[in-house]
């Protein structure tokens, strides 16, 4: 039974002075990256599975027949990532009004994206009568640009609320690290993108 | 015994407020004994990774004797030949709930709750990196287990009660199709387990980001606990292994809600694909159970051998080896649906390279008992228990890796026998050698140490009653998941053995209960550190305050108490 041990400052070698600096990585950061991490392996299989189902619908719509490669979408997404960047840059300027510019942009480039989208899905599904149901190819196109157009819902509405807070005057220098958290995310996003434009797009077509 | 004043290596003298957190009001400065309601309360919107922590362990107690009576059913049922305790149906669901239960609603929640306590307290922080995700992890992971035992009345509507699942704990396709799995019962445990995986996913990046970003001041990551940096390991492969079962999940309710065609042959679907996405979740998921239960053994074996562990570096390589190595493993589950020879040779010899690495940690415990003053306290003995049983489960386990001998033994009793040897022998009992060890720490008050030794002979009788015996059987063709057997195959006398260990299993846990309960209130007062062990989390008081350390603590060496305790002689010098 020790916890009345003497009190004495004892001299070990190796412990740090009670002033020096003591930098740990930021946790916001660790933590998006873990998401990010849990997040591929998610899309992984969803790759996976698509890419083995190619070519094996019996029945239904192929991909040929009904996919039309979605060039100009795809470059308003991809450039969403830069326009965050600047984004980013600017809030570490304190040029809250650049800020809102770049960030806007990144939001409706974001909206371009999912509108696109909603065309594509909507031409899908009344002229050319592929659901979820129809066929296997169905099944699985829908699964993975639906679960990474989730994640671009998702990815909006957190910039969104951003940007209101900005322009509320909420958004304070001491939120710069939750707003690089955030810009992590959507580099996330936009790089499966490129993944799912791949298989689907230029593999699967 | 003195609690307050404790000093902290590194600086003087720490005032560590002595009496509980109190979290009432006073009157005069009296405490007012707070209702029923106000401590409920507190508990449901608690963000304190203390009793977070807590609540995952209780939580996942409570399901382990529901589940341990599933698992007494399917014994009774087994006990004898012909036998009609229940009826074929209810054997199916009963066997489908004991695996889902013990896995996923006792094994990662209990695992999870000793992190949560433990983590923020051995690195020297006062709570976890996210403490409301913490919250959220754990009422997904609870809603979860809800989810899962509401099929009994939800399965097929509440006009016809009574339909838990009954697919098995991998639920292989085609089976979970909507034309051979009516009602809703599947798509209760395609929920449950997606929700609950939400929690655990959650839970993990909170383990990772606490560790990492969280440690006092001189824990650089080489003088980590070793608990610590095996939850690491841990965190890191539920984060790979969750995804692809919720994936999986995923698919088979759009399979089964949306009309999809994912596992469905008919429409070039492939059931065998479900195999591959569910086992390379269900493979790390074994390491995701172990590697804690390697924690525990880490933290105990030295201190009741009275020595620092041995080669601690090698201790960590080998569990970030393990954690490696178990990625690449999966197929071995798989050996009988007809891979290439290729794969077939390249899954056998992945799975024995995990030999390789556990065998290290093995021999590092044993060394580091090696020559300690040994103290046999129940948590070591649990402890000691371990190994060996471990060892005797790694050993059937090489067995099964070799594919030929897959082939005759696949989906036998030997397998069950095999992985109910790691899930008990090894991992649940290390689970009671943790709670033995960190009991007094949770609640202020040391468990019965006599009844814990009955508990632990019992339990160990038990336990090699059922478990040795079981692979008789499986070795005489017994295949798993039968309902009854002809009293002709040779099974009949080694049933009843199995069935007479797990009565014997019961009696133990019964007394553990009882040890829980009784030494919550009259347990002899523990102290802040009744084991005089070296890791943080006994230089608070027992149960620490809300806040952990009064100031925060300064470490020199992988043992701040020992340097603590023994300035002349400091372990910082030898590291």
């Amino acid at each position: 039974m020790s916890a009345a041990t003497p009190a004495i400052p004892h001299g070990a070698t190796n412990l740090p002075a009670k002033d020096s600096p003591w930098i740990l990585p930021s946790k916001g950061k660790v933590g998006m990256y873990c998401l990010i991490f849990a997040e591929t392996t998610i899309f992984a299989i969803f790759v996976v599975a698509y890419i083995y189902y190619i070519g094996r619908s019996p029945f239904g719509p192929q991909p040929k027949q009904v996919l039309e490669v979605p060039i100009l979408a795809s470059i308003c997404l991809l450039s969403s990532s830069l326009t965050i960047w600047l984004a980013e840059r600017a809030l570490h300027k304190r040029a809250m009004g650049q800020f809102s510019l770049w960030w806007g942009g990144t939001i409706a480039l974001g909206l371009v994206f999912m509108i696109y989208t909603v065309l594509e899905w909507k031409k899908l599904i009344y002229e050319d009568g592929l659901t979820v149901s129809t066929n296997l190819f169905g099944t699985t196109y829908y699964c993975l640009v639906g679960l990474h157009a989730f994640h671009v819902i998702v990815g909006l509405i957190m910039l969104s609320l951003t940007l209101l807070f900005g322009f509320m005057g909420k958004l304070e220098a001491r939120h710069t690290e939750r707003v690089e958290v955030l810009s992590l995310y959507w580099h996330f996003v936009d790089a499966v993108w490129v993944v799912v434009f791949t298989v689907v797009y230029i593999v699967g077509r | 015994m003195s609690d307050s004043a404790l000093p902290m290596p590194g600086g003087g003298v720490r005032d560590v407020t002595p009496e509980r957190p109190s979290t009432g009001h006073t009157v005069a400065g009296y405490p007012v004994r707070e209702t029923f309601l106000e401590k409920a309360h507190s508990w449901v919107v608690t963000v304190d990774h203390k009793k977070l922590g807590i609540m995952y362990i209780v939580y996942s107690l409570l399901f382990l004797v529901v589940a341990g009576i599933e698992a007494m059913v399917i014994r009774i049922q087994l006990a004898v030949p012909h036998n009609t305790f229940v009826s074929p149906q209810v054997y199916n669901r009963v066997f489908t709930m004991h695996g889902t239960t013990m896995v996923f609603f006792v094994g990662m929640p209990i695992l999870i709750g000793f992190a949560n306590y433990l983590i923020p307290l051995m690195i020297g922080a006062r709570d976890m990196a996210f403490p409301r995700l913490n919250a959220f992890s754990f009422w997904m992971t609870a809603l979860g287990g809800i989810l899962l035992y509401y099929s009994f009345i939800g399965g097929v509507g509440l006009s016809n009660a009574g339909s838990a699942p009954d697919v098995g704990w991998f639920a292989y396709a085609p089976l979970t199709s909507k034309a051979f799995s009516r009602g809703h019962s599947t798509d209760y445990w395609a929920l449950s387990l997606t929700i609950s995986g939400v929690g655990s996913i959650g839970a993990a990046i909170n383990m990772i980001a606490t560790t990492i970003c969280m440690r006092c001041k001189g824990m650089t990551m080489f003088r980590l606990p070793l608990l610590a940096w095996l939850y690491v390991v841990q965190a890191a492969l539920i984060l790979v292994a969750i995804g692809p079962l919720t994936a999986a999940q995923i698919m088979l309710m759009v399979d089964r809600y949306l009309g999809g065609h994912f596992f469905d042959t008919q429409a070039g679907g492939s059931a065998y694909i479900w195999m591959h996405f569910f086992w390379i979740f269900g493979h790390p998921e074994v390491y995701v159970l172990v590697l804690p239960a390697f924690a525990f053994a880490n933290e105990i074996i030295p201190t009741f051998s009275r020595k620092a562990i041995f080669g601690y570096p090698a201790m960590v390589a080998a569990s970030v080896a393990i954690g490696f190595v178990s990625l690449g493993v999966w197929a071995h589950h798989m050996f009988t649906v007809g891979m290439t020879s290729v794969s077939n040779a390249f899954f056998a010899l992945s799975t024995m390279l995990v030999a390789v690495p556990t065998g290290i940690k093995i021999f590092n415990w044993i060394a580091t008992m090696w020559g300690g003053k040994i103290r046999f306290a129940t948590a070591m003995i649990f402890c000691v228990a371990f190994v060996f049983q471990f060892l005797i489960s790694g050993l059937t386990g090489i067995i099964l890796s070799v594919a030929p001998v897959d082939w005759q033994l696949h989906n036998s009793y030997f397998v069950v026998a095999h992985f109910h040897y790691v899930l008990v022998g090894g991992i649940l009992f290390t689970i009671f050698g943790a709670i033995y060890y960190w009991y007094p720490k949770m609640t202020g008050r040391m468990l019965d140490e006599k009844l814990g030794k009955i508990h632990f002979w019992i339990f160990l009788i038990g336990f090699h009653l059922t478990f040795d015996f079981m692979h008789i059987p499986g070795f005489l063709g017994m295949p798993r998941h039968i309902y009854t057997y002809e009293p002709d195959r040779g099974w009949n006398t080694l049933n009843m053995i199995v069935s007479c260990g797990a009565v014997f299993q019961s009696v133990a846990i019964a007394i553990f209960v009882y040890n829980l309960v009784y030494s919550y209130f009259k347990g002899a007062e523990a102290g802040a550190d009744p084991w005089d062990a070296w890791t943080l989390e006994w230089a608070t008081t027992s149960p620490p305050p809300a806040y952990n350390f009064a100031t925060e603590p300064i470490v020199g060496s992988r043992r701040p108490l020992w340097d603590l305790k023994h300035p002349d002689d400091l372990d910082s010098q030898w590291e």
